[in-house]
Order: C-alpha cells, then structure tokens, then sequence
C-alpha cells in the first residue's frame, strides 16, 4: 500500500531550522525563541489581518532550497552596482559575497561586514541590537526571519562619524532552483553620527521562483542622521518580503525612500519607532506596478515620546490586472504630546483592471498633536492631458509627462543625485 | 483660413450648437460675443476637439483639412490654439520643459529638429517680455499657484511660444483687473500679422477696447444670429443682450 504523505512549507520551515540549527551564529536562545514564535504564527493565511491582500499560503505554494550557490562574476554584474562611489556588500542568494563587495579603504568610525563575521568581531555591539527591535511576536516573517537568517550585513557608524560616501547593500538572486533565502542585517549609527544607506534587490539569470525575507534593524542614537532608500527591482518571478524595524532615539533625524520598481510580489513591513524626543523621521515611497505583480507597503510610525514630526507620502501608479496595497498606522501615544504626525497615499490607475487597497489607520491617545492622513486614487487627469493635447503633444508624451510628474514628487527627495539620475532613468524607461 | 458650416454639436445628448457659420481669413480679429449659456465654450472646445463633445452635422475646414478629423494634438500642429478660460494646474511638470516637449512635437509634425537649447530660451525670454511674465512664473510647475491673472498671461505666453495661425480665446478677460487686461491685450496684439488670425470669444465688450475685432458676431442659443463690425460690441453693451433676444423673437 502506498501512502501520501504531505509536508507542509510550515513544517519544512520548522525542519530546516532543526537542521541547521548546529551551524548558526549568533545568540541561539534568539533563534529558539524565533522559531517557537513561527510555531505558533505559521505562514499567514488569508484570515490574517496584517496579510489579508496577500495570501503567502497560495503564494509560496511550491518545493523550495534553501541555499543555491551561483558564481557571477564582478562585469557580470556591473549595472547592479548603481553607484561608482561607494561602498558595497555584494550578497548572492542571501550570501555574502567578499570578491563581488567594494569595502577595502573603509573610513575610520565605519564598520561593514557579513554577519557572521559581526557576531566573531563585534559581538558586544552586535548583542546589545540584535533582534531587539524586530519582534518575533509581532510578525510570521520576523519570527522565520530571526530563526534562520544565516547572513547579512552589520554596517557600524562609530560616534560623531560623518560617512561621506553612500553605502550600497546589494542582494543578487541568481538561481535555476527555487529557492527561500532570509536574510538579515543590523544597521547601528552611534550618536551624532551620519550616514546614506541603499539597500537594493537585483537578479541576474534567474529562471526559478525565489522568495526573500528580507529584514533590516537600524538604530538611530541620538542626534545622528539616516538617509535610507531601498530600490526593489526584481523579476516577476521574485516574492521578495521586506522588513525594516527602524528605532530612533531622540533628535535624530531618519529618512527612507522605497522605490519598487519590479517584482512578483513585494511586502514591505516598515516599521519605525520614535523612542525620544524631537524626532524627525520621513517615509516616502514609490510603486509601479503591472501585469499580475503584488505589491503592499505596511508602515507603522510608533510616535512614543513628545515633540517628534514624521511625514510620510507614499506613491503608486497601477497599470494592468496588478494589485496594490497601502496600509500606514500612525500611533500617537498618552506622552506623545506635540506631535506632529502626517501622511498622504496618492494613486494612480491606469487600467481598468487593476486594484488598489489603500487603509491609513490613525491611532492618536495623545490631546494635543497635529495629525492628518488623506488619499487619494484616481486616473490620470483628463483636463491635464487633454491641455497638453491642445499644446501639441501627443497623447502618449503628455500621458508619460503627467505620470513622470507625479512620480518626481518621491524621487526629488533621493538626496544621492547618482541614485536619482537611475530612478529617473528607470522610471523614463517604463513609461515608454 | 477657418470655414465652418452649419456645425451642430452636442454634450450629454443636449444640442448646444444648432447650425454654426463662420468665415475667418488670414489676418482678421474676429469677436464672438454672446451671453451666458449661448454656446460660446461649446465652440471653442469643439474646434480644440475635447472627446465630449460630439459633433452630429457640419463640417470645419482650416487651412485646407478637415479639422475635426484631427485628434487635439494635430489640431494644434496643424497651428490652432485655444487659450483656455480656465487654465489647467500640472503640478510638478515644468512650464518650460512641457513648452520645449509641445515646440519639438510640432516641429517633428512639420519635418523640423528639435530646437536648439540656445534658440529655444532666447524664445523664452523674448516673449516673457511680450506679456510681462516673470522669468521664475516660466520656470514653475504648469499655472500651480498662479493668480488667475498669472495664468491668463501664461496662456499668452504660451500661444506666443507656440506662434499659430489661428488663436481662439476663450473669454480671456473673464477675472482679469483692467491692468492684467492690457498686459494680455497688449500681447494678443504685438502677435497679430496678416498671416494669422484670432477669434476673441467674450461675454464684455471692454476687451474688445483693446483687441479691436473686423467682425463681431452674436452667438445665441447655438447660432451666429447677427454679425457687425465693432460698432455691435458697443451696441451690445449699451443694450444689453436682451435686445438680440428680442430681436430674434425668443
């Protein structure tokens, strides 16, 4: 007699961890506790609140690896670098890649390396941040995340350091198998420090279906400055999740930009905390989204303390049958008075059979705080082409004109001018 | 230049325009005055070709071509230009970059390059002067956070930019101060040359103190019901429009 039996991704999840478990870095009481979190969370189904666009059981439906090692070569790989001038971490399948990387001459006060490496050489600083702020109870993907990630990137920014040059993190897919990667990185930025940090996602010859769980920790001391752009430019074979935990301590001023400009599915969990006073913190992003591609931005600004602004804007044109998502909560909490707390999602859908989900969610215990959120979707305005008709540019240029207008709204706040030249570029190019 | 005949239009399965005839040859100031509702709009939109309106008899010939055969682009290169009486706001598209994008479409249409960048803003700065527009105004998002009178003076700037044949405007006046009233005036009149034409569509005859028109015709329930030289402007104004509806028996 035969008998089927089935494993479930949850239990292959669970399983993997088992089996590598002897080989992990870092804090295992962590990944114990991470792993006991997944447990209990699983995979979130359709029920879940937080992933009730995206169904990650019917989306990760498949076999999957969970390592694939692929050799590329540095001329291979040239247009991913994006930046001449800068330092890069090259990660190929969620593994760092020293030969592909750019960190010889790091300036004083500037640490990067892989992980590992991180928990060899700086495990008090590692220790001290690590996994303190993404909480495994929080999120499925945080929790999976914690108990398997086996790489990434550990950027250090010592006290009063200025890093003058861009550090770009750069993760490769490039496989033939299909493949779930975690990966993971710690971003700490000491007091009165500054620093400009890409992260962006790339394939190179890839024929499989790919999943990332991307999560990103940056802790903001006092008084320094983050400037934070992630570019999303995968294939749409690619389900890439995306998180960043953010905590910022007081009179620091931290800035993301998230442009997604290709990929099968992206969530982004972005999740900021303003633990002092006067704070700023911006989000801005951008999506452009076609054929069947997903694609849901989750913020979260946690304004905990008095006297703090966060600002946030997060834009998105629609095209074909994709779908999506904008969900921002704002939590003004009892001490957080004098907070000025406000955001804005603005779409445009330029098919008939495209979808856009857009919640902003306000949760103010404070009295006296200035907050507003508004959105807004809509097709392109048919007075604005049609007065740019009347001018004598053809439908297709005046249509193109609009759409690149409304997407430089986001793309003006790129302070790296080599960054904006590309998301420029990029953005021309699909508009053709 | 511009022959329509007997065109009927309508929006929303309402006729508006019942049997329009106009001739407009080269060189002429034509004035359309009408009161509210008479169709006057309806006009203008109809021969800059917006979708909604649906053209159910008649025909337009401009220069040859049968005009609403043209989409709005090829109407515009073909050389018409509508000032708009309510300008539209782009934010975050350049007044400069979209004139440059709207003079290199035109020039393709007409088998030029594109314009050199040297050429193209001596042009800016020439006819800024013609309607005293400020040089940052030029160089600011499409008519966002203009005075009504800014954007009136952009139309202008625009129309001389884009040097047509034949410019209708669209009750230009409508919410100007007499002195942004010159200024518009004024240009309209430094761009007048035997070789193109303008059609001032406006309800007050004051503007027309400033545009002198050959021809003034009164538009009333979708018909040209009486056609005069400048004399009828003034006619009107002192009579009001109660005495063309009284004349055509309404």
């Amino acid at each position: 007699m035969e008998t089927i039996t089935k494993t479930s991704l949850k239990d292959k999840l669970i399983g993997q961890y088992e089996l590598t478990k002897p080989s992990f870095v870092g804090d295992a009481a962590i990944r114990e506790m991470a792993i006991n979190a997944f447990v209990k969370q699983g995979l979130p189904g359709r029920k879940h609140e937080e992933y009730k666009y995206l169904n990650f059981e019917l989306i990760l439906k498949g076999d999957y690896s969970f390592s694939h090692s692929h050799s590329l070569a540095a001329q291979q790989i040239q247009s991913l670098y994006l930046l001449k001038d800068a330092y890069v971490a090259v990660f190929v399948n969620g593994q760092f890649n020293s030969n592909l990387s750019k960190l010889n001459d790091l300036p004083k006060g500037l640490i990067i390396c892989s992980l590992p490496e991180a928990f060899e050489k700086h495990k008090t600083i590692v220790e001290q941040h690590y996994a303190k702020h993404a909480d495994v109870n929080a999120d499925n993907f945080i929790a999976l995340n914690t108990a398997l990630a086996s790489d990434g990137c550990f950027v250090h920014v010592s006290k009063g350091a200025i890093i003058e040059k861009p550090i770009h993190l750069l993760y490769i897919s490039s496989a033939t198998e299909n493949l779930i990667l975690n990966s993971r990185n710690l971003v700490v930025v000491e007091e009165n420090a500054q620093v400009k940090i890409v992260e962006s996602f790339e394939v190179k010859d890839l024929t499989s279906k790919v999943v990332t769980n991307a999560s990103s920790e940056i802790v903001v001391m006092p008084n320094a400055i983050v400037d934070h752009y992630k570019v999303q430019n995968e294939s749409e074979q690619s389900i890439l999740i995306n998180t960043t935990q953010v905590y910022q301590e007081k009179q620091s001023v931290f800035s993301t930009v998230n442009f997604t400009l290709n990929g099968g599915v992206v969530r982004n969990n972005l999740n900021i905390v303003l633990g002092g006073e006067y704070i700023e913190s911006h989000l801005n992003g951008l999506y452009l989204t076609k054929n069947n591609q997903q694609v849901d931005n989750h913020t979260l600004v946690d304004h905990r303390m008095p006297n703090c602004n966060s600002n946030e804007l997060y834009k998105g044109i629609i095209d074909d049958k994709s779908v999506a998502t904008f969900n921002g909560k704002i939590y003004v909490r009892k001490d957080a008075q004098k907070t000025n707390a406000f955001q804005s999602n603005k779409n445009i859908l330029l098919s008939d059979d495209g979808t856009i989900n857009t919640k902003p969610q306000l949760e103010i215990y404070a009295d006296d705080v200035k907050c507003s959120h508004g959105t807004s979707t809509g097709k392109l305005d048919e007075d604005q082409v049609f007065y740019l008709r009347a001018r004598g540019l053809s439908e297709t240029s005046a249509k193109k004109l609009l759409m690149h207008a409304f997407a430089s709204e986001v793309v003006s706040t790129v302070k790296i001018d080599e960054l904006r030249d590309y998301l420029e570029a990029e953005i021309s190019a699909r508009f053709e | 230049m511009l022959s329509i005949k007997n065109l009927h239009a309508s929006i929303d399965g309402k006729e508006i325009l019942r049997g329009i005839n106009l001739e407009v040859k080269a060189g002429e100031v034509h004035a359309i005055m009408g009161p509210n509702g008479s169709g006057k709009s309806t006009l203008s939109s109809v021969l800059a070709g917006r979708e909604e309106y649906e053209v159910t008899a008649g025909e337009v010939i401009f220069n040859g071509k049968e005009l609403l055969e043209l989409s709005p682009e090829d109407r515009a290169r073909e050389g018409v230009f509508l000032a708009f009486q309510y300008p539209i706001e782009i934010p975050g598209v350049s007044n400069i970059n979209f004139l440059k994008t709207a003079l290199n479409e035109i020039r393709a249409y007409r088998g030029l390059g594109p314009i050199e960048a040297k050429d193209f803003l001596k042009l800016v700065k020439e006819k800024q002067a013609l309607v005293e527009l400020q040089g940052s105004l030029a160089n600011r998002s499409v008519n966002e956070g203009f005075s009504g009178g800014e954007k009136k003076r952009n139309e202008i700037f625009q129309m001389a930019m884009l040097e047509p044949k034949l410019a209708i405007l669209d009750e230009t006046d409508s919410g100007l101060d007499i002195d942004a009233l010159r200024i518009v005036a004024n240009g309209v009149n430094k761009l007048k040359s035997p070789d193109n034409a303008t059609i001032v569509i406006t309800h007050y005859q004051r503007l027309l103190d400033y545009i002198v028109p050959d021809f003034v015709h009164v538009l009333y329930k979708g018909q040209i019901v009486k056609s005069g030289t400048k004399e009828l402007a003034l006619e009107l104004e002192e009579k009001g429009y109660d005495f063309i509806k009284e004349e055509v028996g309404a």
